[in-house]
């Protein structure tokens, strides 16, 4: 790889440690935050019949989970086409 | 018509569609064998993960589990959707970038090292073993309760149809029977879900309905009820928990990364063209699981409902008929104690009267609820359609690991494509008398162990794939020690805490950290990586080719 290439590899590596960084973090809340850790505090808390706490611990952290990879493959698709269009650029 | 006319018509044609479907797509090389080409759509890869994913336990028993734990319930259903978002974060886009057939043959050529290879083909084999004992067992089951034939036969039907599609179609064959199990079992699941729920509250979709108020006018929320209910009858709470936080926490955690690093998971995202479809393929197949996996926990609070207002405080005599033919089973108990012709379903275990098995939640369901003869049988094609592709699947990770990773890679790497494919079904036949075998005689601890299958990928597989990826650093000794002390950390706690064959088990209280044997997989885990990274950087950088090859799979096809 000539060293334009290597400096885009690095730049792209680095935004998808970001992302999985970010989406973990939430991965991590809504599941051993909200389900467990401080699902007694949002039990207090009503969503139509469920309390808080056991509602995400049943149904909301499924949800969540779902939408977190459809968020990350959006978001990895976007940065592959850019770094390979970034590519196209550097051999014309 | 019957409800056993209905089940042979409905179970009949679901088999022909499978067989169909097997001898339609009929692997001519090993490259289909293992990986069905690599070709596969996102969408259709998404639907057979699904259904290798979901097996009987997740059909049958899972929402039973539930019914019966309450909160403490909310591990499995964490744990066992949240691994997929570890999987498409931080394994499945990589190893399809690396582009062979195997988790060993990642493993081994990362690790540059056989003898990596082999740790990882061991714990492969041990993980899917310990599993597919349990599944064969399973399909054994299901097909005894509703062809009405003994379990015995029931396992032998089984295996000679996974025998049929699993030898004879290879990872493509399993792959196309999959979409139609998928189809089959979700249907089944969610049928009669819908009628229940629309039965109990008014409201037809069961995970709103679960938080909906009753429906007979009182206005009351249907778990306030519930609650209340539990409550009077000695249990605790239904949305309340028993086990301590730090236990729930690890195992949550523990089934998630042994999820993310069970072989015949991941290997499903070898048959997809590129890193982006290998991506939206996990997203689909979390979403096809998620279906019945945020149904299940509704199914648990509607049946859990029914069973206490027919049977508590109710004269025995009374009883419906779907009570009688369940006790006939086995599966529902009742021991008069008192003698008063009345069941007392209670916490306190010498007043209690009534014993049930968590199978019957959803395979009662129909009756309880009275739903028509074809719903029935469609609950029993959905089951075996559960049992079959996840047996499928896992016999085909045993198989490719004998023929890829051992005869192919190590004993004989001359071998034409003509011979390892024959090798490849001749282990695939082994693996299914193997499995067969342990589903007529199983042994005492395959129950107590297959939970445990969880625990032991999490702590040998998943680290030293995920370090592959993440780290350049982290090389041959340490990735062997690390997966060796993982392993073995983990089988020794699970014999001593579980199986007892130290001698007595210990009390609860001698647990390490309070945490269950269930849960250790996170502790194993952890040390895992300490010893991997530790020995790492104690040791010499990996090869110059080796760091290359991880910068290779770190970036999309084309660049």
């Amino acid at each position: 790889m000539d060293s334009k290439k290597i400096k885009i590899a690095k730049l792209y590596w680095k935004k998808n440690l970001q992302y999985l960084f970010i989406l973990l973090s939430i991965w991590a809340l809504a599941s051993f935050g909200a389900g467990i850790i401080w699902k007694e505090w949002l039990d207090q808390f009503y969503l139509y019949g469920f309390p808080l706490g056991f509602w995400f611990a049943q149904q909301g952290s499924i949800y969540i989970f779902v939408v977190l990879i459809f968020v990350y493959v959006r978001l990895m698709n976007r940065l592959d086409d850019s770094i390979l269009e970034n590519l196209d650029n550097t051999n014309n | 018509m019957s409800v056993q006319l209905w089940t042979y018509i409905i179970i009949g044609l679901t088999f022909a569609l499978y067989i169909f479907i097997a001898i339609k797509s009929r692997a001519n090389s090993t490259k289909e064998f293992y990986i069905a080409g690599g070709d596969v759509s996102p969408l259709a890869n998404g639907m057979a993960t699904a259904a290798d994913w979901m097996s009987a336990a997740s059909f049958i028993s899972m929402a039973g589990i539930i019914a019966f734990s309450g909160y403490d319930g909310s591990v499995y259903l964490m744990g066992w959707t949240g691994g997929y978002v570890l999987l498409a974060l931080l394994l499945a886009p990589y190893l399809r970038k690396f582009g062979k057939f195997t988790v060993p043959d990642f493993i081994g050529d990362r690790y540059y090292s056989q003898s990596a290879r082999i740790v990882a083909v061991l714990c492969a084999l041990i993980v899917s073993f310990t599993y597919v004992a349990g599944q064969m067992r399973g399909v054994g089951i299901v097909f005894s309760r509703f062809l009405e034939v003994d379990i015995n036969t029931g396992v032998y039907i089984g295996m000679a149809i996974v025998l049929f599609y699993a030898v004879l179609g290879g990872m493509k064959g399993i792959t196309y029977t999959q979409v139609a199990q998928y189809c089959v079992l979700i249907f089944a699941f969610m049928v009669p879900a819908f009628y229940i729920s629309f039965q109990m509250t008014g409201n037809p979709i069961p995970q709103l309905g679960m938080g909906s108020t009753l429906n007979d006018g009182s206005g009351q929320y249907l778990l306030e009820k519930l609650n209340g209910l539990s409550k009077e009858l000695g249990f605790s709470a239904y949305t309340q928990g028993n086990r301590p936080i730090i236990d729930i926490l690890a195992i949550t955690f523990a089934l998630m990364v042994g999820t993310a690093g069970l072989p015949h998971v991941i290997v499903r995202f070898f048959t997809v063209k590129r890193m982006r479809d290998a991506r939206k393929s996990v997203g689909l197949a979390l979403l096809f699981i998620a279906l019945l996996y945020a149904t299940a926990p509704a199914i648990s609070v509607f049946s859990k409902m029914n069973l206490i207002e027919t049977v508590s405080n109710k004269p025995y005599n009374k009883m419906p008929k779907w009570f009688k033919n369940w006790e006939k089973t086995g599966l529902i108990e009742f021991t008069d104690k008192n003698n008063d012709g009345t069941i007392q379903y209670l916490a306190d275990n010498n007043k209690n009267e009534l014993r049930i098995d968590n199978d019957i939640m959803v395979l009662a369901n129909p009756e309880i609820a009275q739903l028509p003869a074809w719903v029935i049988a469609l609950v029993a094609a959905g089951g075996l359609a559960a049992a079959l592709s996840t047996a499928a699947g896992l016999l085909l990770v045993i198989s490719t690991s004998v023929s890829n990773d051992l005869v192919k890679k190590v004993i004989n790497p001359t071998i034409s494509e003509k011979n390892e494919l024959w090798t490849a079904r001749i282990s695939a036949s082994v693996a299914v008398l193997i499995a067969g075998y342990f589903g007529i005689h199983p042994p005492g601890f395959v129950a107590a162990v297959v939970a445990l299958a969880f625990g032991l990928a999490a702590a040998s597989l998943f680290p030293a794939i995920v370090l592959g990826i993440f780290s350049k650093r982290v090389n041959k000794p340490g990735a062997i020690s690390g997966m060796v002390v993982g392993i073995l950390f983990m089988l020794y706690y699970m014999i001593k805490f579980k199986l007892g064959w130290f001698g007595e088990i210990p009390p609860k209280g001698d647990w390490w950290f309070g945490i269950s044997p269930e849960g250790f997989g996170t502790v194993a885990m952890m040390m895992n990586f300490i010893v991997s990274i530790s020995v790492s950087y104690l040791t010499s950088k990996p090869p110059k080719e080796i760091v290359e090859m991880v910068e290779r799979i770190r970036v999309p096809e084309g660049f």
